[in-house]
């Protein structure tokens, strides 16, 4: 492979995965709110 | 879920709407939508035809300001008013009702079509340990396979190679609808999900290691800077996403009303439209790479062996099995990929139309599930596996994407933006409940950014397929068909909404969602 499509190839690996994985771990960081639905939602305080 | 119960029993209870049993669950079936046979036999070539390694910045440009934030839309109406496409709609505002059953009509005649190619690629993973199409995959495909007719018609001479591996399709999808949310289409999506991932990751392997593989990865990802100053590629990346990612008719309005109430939203999106677009690249190395072999087996350059669609999988990949080493493998992992990625998205296109049907009519899950399923099943079974199958779904597909998806998507954003004004009551409950946050960037992507883009592709299509009669077919086969359809589409989507709602339907008779709405304004009055 040429020196520029390897480049344009690990910048599209890096940026697409590497969203991919910002955005996991965003969610990981925020655990789910379980079984919150409308009867068992409590109103916060 | 016992659902059903409640079906057509006036006076009963109505039933709770299902939910996903987890967030992972939901994201699994949202990127299960998502991924579908464009992200492998669509996106690399676009990729290729429009800069090759200087489209991604068209590309992740046209994601973040047009995709996601259509992308939110979707989950925001139908997370905030739980319900079908056309439910949703209609408590957003009654004039916007028209919207949903527009976008229940397009996934009505996406399925009859979509459902068909996964058949043939049923049938495909077969071929490829016998190598039925011997040294013409071309001609083998479309004569003695499809038995294509000579010339564009409604016929009913039925080809058995197709009928029965659709036949086979349908029942497999009906039970899956008919089990419904929970241990239906999340169990569906997360089996073959994680198995298409699996298989597809082998397949890109075992193509790299070919010979010839880096000069088909040269010729995806070598950049050709100048086509950034090219409006058509611009328009090419924001045409691709918006089909990549399954937005605007009804699929994410319809997923996201099943999510329980505290959910967070973009956060969620977040994760189901990068997905999405990692395996658009992934497709994109695994397809190169088999191309470029092609072309060294050929003695040809790349650019005379790239294709896209029915070519790439049905001829150029049919090819690359013969000659290349444990082919019938690379076989049944690339059209096993077609079938799963297709089943996937085509069950997400279903739940559109049994939702709606279960609200307005008020039925239960099994009941909707079965009459929807069997009808639309029906049809694709009466009007695809024929001599002439292959025009109706070429012109049923091309117009459903350009005037239904594409045309309903800009007027659903137009009302929704300009006519109503909802983007901040929308972006208020994406807020409320998501991690992250985009507030006033979001309103001026949905409103202008979105709307441009979409006018865009709108005018361009028009343009195109008015100057000239699509694909030379005959000018009654293409009225009635393309132009025919896709207008009938609008009609029927006025009448649907003049159809009063059952008494029992979901508009008149929701208690759950009648508390939520009560304890939203209590904490607004708070």
């Amino acid at each position: 492979m040429t020196p520029i499509a390897i480049t344009m190839m690990i910048i599209a690996i890096l940026t697409v995965w590497g969203g991919l994985a910002l955005a996991l771990l965003n969610l990981q960081r925020h655990p789910e709110d379980e079984g919150a639905l409308p009867e068992e939602h409590a109103p916060e305080l | 879920m016992s659902n059903a119960a409640a079906a057509g029993s006036p006076g009963a209870a109505p039933a709770k709407r299902e939910t996903f049993s987890s967030r992972k669950l939901f994201i699994l079936s949202a990127i299960g939508s998502a991924v579908g046979l464009g992200n492998i036999w669509r996106f690399p070539y676009i990729a290729y035809d429009n800069g090759g390694g200087a489209f991604l910045i068209p590309y992740l440009v046209a994601l973040l300001t047009a995709g996601i934030p259509l992308l939110f839309l979707d989950y925001a109406v139908g997370h905030k008013f739980r319900g079908s496409a056309p439910l949703a709609y209609r408590r957003l505002h009654r004039v916007a009702e028209p919207l949903g059953w527009w976008q229940v009509l397009i996934c009505f005649v996406i399925a009859t079509y979509y459902a068909v190619i996964i058949a043939w690629s049923l049938m495909y993973t077969i071929f490829s340990f016998t190598e039925a199409w011997g040294d013409d995959a071309e001609g083998y495909f479309f004569g003695s396979f499809l038995k294509v007719a000579e010339a564009p018609g409604i016929g009913f001479n039925y080809v058995p190679s197709v009928f029965f591996p659709l036949l086979l399709i349908w029942i497999a999808v009906i039970i899956i609808m008919v089990a419904g949310i929970r241990k239906g289409i999340s169990r569906a999506n997360s089996i073959l999900l994680p198995l298409l991932v699996v298989m597809f990751v082998l397949l890109v392997v075992q193509s790299l290691f070919l010979p010839g593989a880096a000069e088909g990865l040269n010729a995806f990802f070598t950049p050709d800077w100048s086509a950034l100053a090219d409006p058509s590629v611009w328009a090419a990346a924001y045409g691709h996403i918006f089909f990549s990612l399954s937005v605007g008719y009804g699929i994410m309005v319809t997923y996201s009303s099943y999510l329980k109430r505290r959910t967070d939203l973009t956060g969620s999106g977040m994760v189901v439209a990068f997905a999405n677009s990692g395996f658009e690249i992934l497709a994109g190395i695994g397809v190169f790479a088999a191309l470029g072999f092609m072309a060294q087996a050929a003695g040809a350059g790349v650019n005379d062996v790239v294709t896209q669609g029915i070519g790439l999988a049905f001829v150029a990949f049919p090819t690359i099995v013969s000659q290349a080493p444990f082919g019938a493998l690379m076989g049944v992992l690339f059209f096993g990929s077609l079938v799963f990625a297709g089943v996937t998205s085509l069950i997400s296109v279903l739940e559109v139309i049994v939702a709606a049907v279960q609200d307005k009519l008020g039925w239960g899950r099994i009941k909707a599930s079965l009459v929807v399923s069997v009808l639309v099943g029906a049809v694709s079974l009466a009007l695809f596996p024929t001599a002439t199958g292959l025009y109706l779904l070429d012109t049923s597909d091309a117009f459903v994407n350009s005037f239904g998806i594409t045309l309903g998507a800009l007027v659903t954003v137009v009302v929704l933006a300009w006519f109503l004004r909802k983007l901040p009551l929308l972006s208020a409950h994406l807020n409320g409940i998501s991690t992250i946050k985009m507030r006033r960037t979001w309103m001026v992507l949905v409103a202008g950014v979105v709307p441009l883009a979409l006018i865009y592709m709108v005018s361009n299509e028009f343009i195109s397929k008015i100057s000239t009669t699509y694909e030379g077919y005959p000018e009654w086969f293409v009225g009635l068909f393309g132009w025919g359809m896709a207008g009938g589409l609008v009609v029927l989507a006025l009448v649907l909404t003049f159809i009063p709602w059952s008494r029992t339907s979901k508009a008149h008779l929701d208690p759950e969602y009648q508390s939520i709405m009560d304890e939203e304004e209590a904490e607004t009055a708070r």
